[in-house]
Formats: C-alpha cells, structure tokens, sequence
C-alpha cells in the first residue's frame, strides 16, 4: 500500500518531483523569450528607421519584448494581460477572461458528459449486439475522419435553423469529437474479461444483467477513466472550435477569433494559455476522481 | 436408472476446425458414483478438460448421453447442481476475498446474512480466516487458489468439478493442497471429478483413477484406487501406492503407443 508521495522526504520530493518540471518549464521560457527576437526585431528595426536611429542589441532586445502587437509576445506580456483579465476585472465583465472560460467550459462539460453517455451506449451496443458490432464501428470511425473545421459551421447553423443556439450546439461538437475515445474504451474495456471468467459466470447460471452489472462493467473502470481524459480534452477542442463560427459573442474561441480579427496577439497567447490550464484542471480532476474510484475498488496498489 | 452421479454412454464431441474435424471425445463411457474423487489423467489433448467442461455444460457433445444428477448437464447447470474451480483462480481483483467468494451467493439471490455465514463457514473451510476483507493481489498464488475453492464451495452443490486447479503452484504448496483438498472431501462428502496431469497427484487424491489418451480422446484405463480413504502425505511412500502409480504410467505409455 506504497503512498509514493508519503514515503519520500522533502528534498527528495523536491529533486525528484519539482527540479525536473521546473527545469523544462525554465528551458522552455529560454526559448520562447530567444524566439521572441528574431519574429519581433523586422517591426523594432522598421520603427527605428521611420524614427530615424539606430538600435543597440540591448535596445532591440528590449523592444522585441515589450510590443503591442508582436509576432510572438514574450511570456512576461502574455502574463500580465492575464492576470489584468483575470484577478483585476470582475468576473461578470466582457472582458474578463475568466468568464470567457466559464462560457467554454460549460459547454464543454455539457459536450463530454453528453459524449460519455454516448459512447457507453453506443459501446454497450457493439459488445451485446452482433449487427452493431458488424456495423457501427466503421461509421464511428468514418465520423473522426471529418474534419471537425468543416462540419462545426454546419451543426451550428443547422440548430440555428430550428431555434436551438447558446450552450447546446457547441457542446454537440464537444459531443461529437468526445464520444469517440468513450466508444473505443468502452468496448475495450467491456470485453476484457476472459472466456474462463465468462464460463465461470455460466457455471453459476448468472443473467446477462449480472454479467453485465458484477462483470463486465466493473472490470471496464479503468479503460473508462483513460478514455475519459482523451475525451475531455478533445470536448475542449470542441468546445473552442463550436465557438468561432458564432460571430465571437463569448468564450475562449471567441477572443482567440477577436484576437486574430485585430491582431492582438497577446490576447490570442492568453487564451491559448487560459485553455491549456483548462484542459489541465479538467484532466487533473479525472485523474483524481479515477485514483479515487479506482483505489475504492481495490485496482490500485 | 442408476445411482450414478455423473453418467456417460458413448459419449463423442468433435471440433470441427479449419485443419479437418479434431475428435476431443469418442465412445466415451463412464459412472461416477456418489462421494467418489475421480481424477482424470492424461497427455495435453486426450479431451479430460473437454469431458469436464461437457459435465459442466460449457460444451456440447456431438454424440451419445451423458446425465449430472440424472438430468441434462444443461439442466444441471441451471440447478447449480456443480461448483467449477478453473485452472486459475479468476478472482475478481475489485472484489475483496470475502465479496469474491458471495458473488455466486449474490448471482444465486442468497440474503445478506445467509452470504455472509457462508463466506464465513467456507473460509475457515480453506483455512483462510482473517483474509476476508483483502484484496486477491494480497494474497500468494496458493491462498488465491483456495479462495476460488471456497468459493466453489459456498453453495450447495454436491459434485465439484476441479480443472488442474493446482496446476500452477509449486510442488510444496500443491501438496499441501493436495491434503487440504482430501479432508475437505471427508469433511463434505461431495462428489468430485479432478483434472489432472500429474500421477502422484491422481493417486494421492482419487479413489477412481481415469487415463485418457489423444487422438481421439478416450478412456484407456479406469483404475479403482486400494487405498484408504482417510490418507496422509506419507501415503506416497508405501509400495501399494508406487504400484498404482506404476499401473497409471503403464495406462497412459500404452495410450501414447497406440495413438
């Protein structure tokens, strides 16, 4: 009943956990801020020369770092805008970028909850039902072959048509990319026990409904949890995606649709980062609810 | 009408394949009486495993009779008229030892309280009071395999069917099972068939020793076993035991030579 995280001490959590994350983290500001130079130094330059001087390295450098709209921000400028539309506008505003990821996220979690009981469904069909296993699959598949760009216009204006705007259509397209992984699990999971726990089942003359509720369903936990990360993840992108063909009202995609529209790129790598840390909270709690879930049922060591 | 337990007349299965028919039985013939321990011995293909899966109902014979309790092996099944211990344990690893070994009483529409006597009863059967609550992972290969023994055991089926259930333990563990095994036969009474491919093992446990042999899968020998029914380990050492080991070794070479 090993708690990696109980055994070790402070310094060696400290080694082993947190300088190696800390260091990539640390490599990759390098690289962006080294990045950042050369995209930004083409508009410092051509300012300079209008302005009539010349810059020093270091003024250029410093230019590169600190433009309204640059190429490529420099991380510290994507962190202000941040933290100046996150802790210092008030929730309820425009502006505030966590009311946009508000907006994101519910219809991302109204997508992957929707996506879920999809791909269960869908999956419990192809284990129990041989015409639905013969024949689902190819068009579940054939569906994630579609690029999501070209179809997320068309959900939404179809809905349009028929009077259903706001949250339901852009969790469809969260839906729509998040019940794959579900059904792939699922299936996966369902038909993991072997023919000898089958036949045991047989030897007790169990119904299908307790194979299903005492057997399958139990052994298919883990697959699920794992599906469930890919799927949240993709419902995210969904979500995102469902958000940029309804004119930029609200929502991450929207100020990533605005961003691009005006050129603030600032704006655009802020909610990038904001989604990024949504997908990563949204992650985390799967994970968590998976080691919970999972330690309950005796599966985790 | 006989008073057999277990009742087999010209018993056939073959598996049609993709290399031609494979005959797993053929004019299988055989009485298991009640309280009788029958081992089943024989190279890997001469069908034991079949004809034990066929008592169980999970294979169809293609020809001849066989009856479990004087009714079909389907109609047996449906009555939980036999416990199955497979080769391997096949604990549920979300289950605790105790949840494991209900979950036939559950399936069965046992009440809580007759569950948990039950658990409890068979548990100290197998001697393995005090892993109740642990977790199957908890416990060594042996402690899993008599747990999926009791399990068998919990309900109230009178014929136990065993598949090489200590086929994968070590030699020391496996005796120790082996006499374990033979006092919870005296202290039950059940009919038991036992798949094996071990001789000392048939010897050790059986009072009727059958050999098989491939090609087609058949029954070359039936062997009634001398010895007492209460046997110690130290069984193994006197000459009656060597001798009907030395009778099964003859059995199963003579299948082989003419198979």
């Amino acid at each position: 009943m090993a708690k990696p995280g109980a055994q070790i001490g402070f310094l060696a959590w400290l080694r082993l956990r947190v300088l190696p994350v800390f260091t990539i983290v640390a490599l990759l500001f390098a690289v962006w801020y080294a990045a950042a130079v050369p995209m930004n130094a083409a508009w410092a330059q051509d300012k300079a020369k209008r302005a009539g001087v010349t810059l020093s390295t270091t003024n250029l450098i410093a230019d590169t770092w600190s433009q309204d709209k640059p190429k490529l921000p420099a991380p510290h400028q994507v962190a202000a805008e941040i933290w100046k539309t996150t802790v210092e506008k008030k929730i309820t505003s425009k502006r505030s970028l966590i009311y946009h990821s508000w907006i994101t996220m519910s219809a991302t979690l109204l997508g992957f909850g929707l996506g879920t009981v999809l791909g269960i469904l869908l999956a419990i069909g192809i284990v129990y039902n041989r015409v639905m296993d013969m024949s689902v699959m190819p068009w579940v598949i054939a569906s994630q072959t579609i690029p999501i760009l070209a179809i997320a216009p068309m959900i939404i204006v179809v809905l349009n048509a028929i009077g259903i705007s706001g949250l339901l259509p852009k969790a469809m397209i969260s839906m729509y990319l998040s019940f794959f992984p579900v059904v792939v699990g699922m299936v996966k999971g369902l038909r993991s026990p072997d023919a000898m726990m089958l036949d045991q089942m047989r030897t007790w003359h169990a119904s299908g409904q307790q194979m299903f509720w005492k057997l399958r369903l139990p052994a298919s936990m883990p697959y699920l949890f794992t599906s469930l990360k890919v799927a949240m993840a993709a419902s995210l992108v969904g979500a995102i995606v469902g958000e940029l063909p309804t004119g930029a009202v609200a929502g991450l995609g929207a100020r990533l649709l605005a961003g691009s529209y005006y050129g603030q790129t600032i704006q655009i790598w802020s909610a990038l980062i904001m989604a990024a840390v949504l997908a990563a909270l949204l992650v985390m709690i799967i994970g968590t609810v998976q080691q919970i879930v999972l330690r309950r049922m005796g599966m985790l060591r | 009408m006989t008073s057999a337990v277990i009742s087999a007349t010209d018993l056939d299965l073959t598996f049609h394949t993709n290399d031609g028919p494979v005959h797993a039985l053929k004019g299988v013939n055989l009485d298991i009486e009640p309280g009788d321990f029958v081992s089943f011995i024989g190279p890997s293909g001469c069908g034991k495993t079949t004809f034990l899966r066929v008592m169980a109902d999970l294979e169809q014979p293609t020809g001849g009779q066989i009856t479990v309790n004087g009714m079909t092996p389907e109609a047996a099944r449906m009555a939980r008229a036999y416990g199955y211990v497979f080769q391997a344990a096949g604990l549920y690893p979300w289950r605790t030892i105790a949840r494991n070994i209900s979950l036939p009483l559950e399936i069965m529409g046992y009440s809580k309280a007759e569950q948990d006597a039950r658990v409890a009863r068979v548990l100290s059967l197998v001697e393995l009071d005090g892993f109740a609550r642990k977790f199957p992972w908890q416990l060594s290969g042996g402690m899993q395999q008599r747990a999926s023994i009791a399990r068998a055991l919990a309900f109230d089926a009178d014929i136990l069917l065993m598949d090489e259930p200590f086929g994968a333990l070590d030699e020391i563990v496996r005796d120790h099972l082996n006499a374990q095994l033979l006092q919870l036969w005296a202290q039950t009474g059940k009919t038991i068939a036992f798949v094996t491919h071990s001789i000392p093992e048939a010897v050790f446990l059986s009072t009727k020793i059958v050999v098989m042999s491939p090609r087609p899968g058949r029954i070359t020998d039936v062997i009634e076993n001398p010895l007492p029914r209460d046997r110690t380990l130290d069984v193994r050492e006197t000459p009656e035991f060597l001798e009907i080991a030395q009778r099964v070794r003859a059995g199963l070479r003579a299948g082989h030579q003419d198979g």
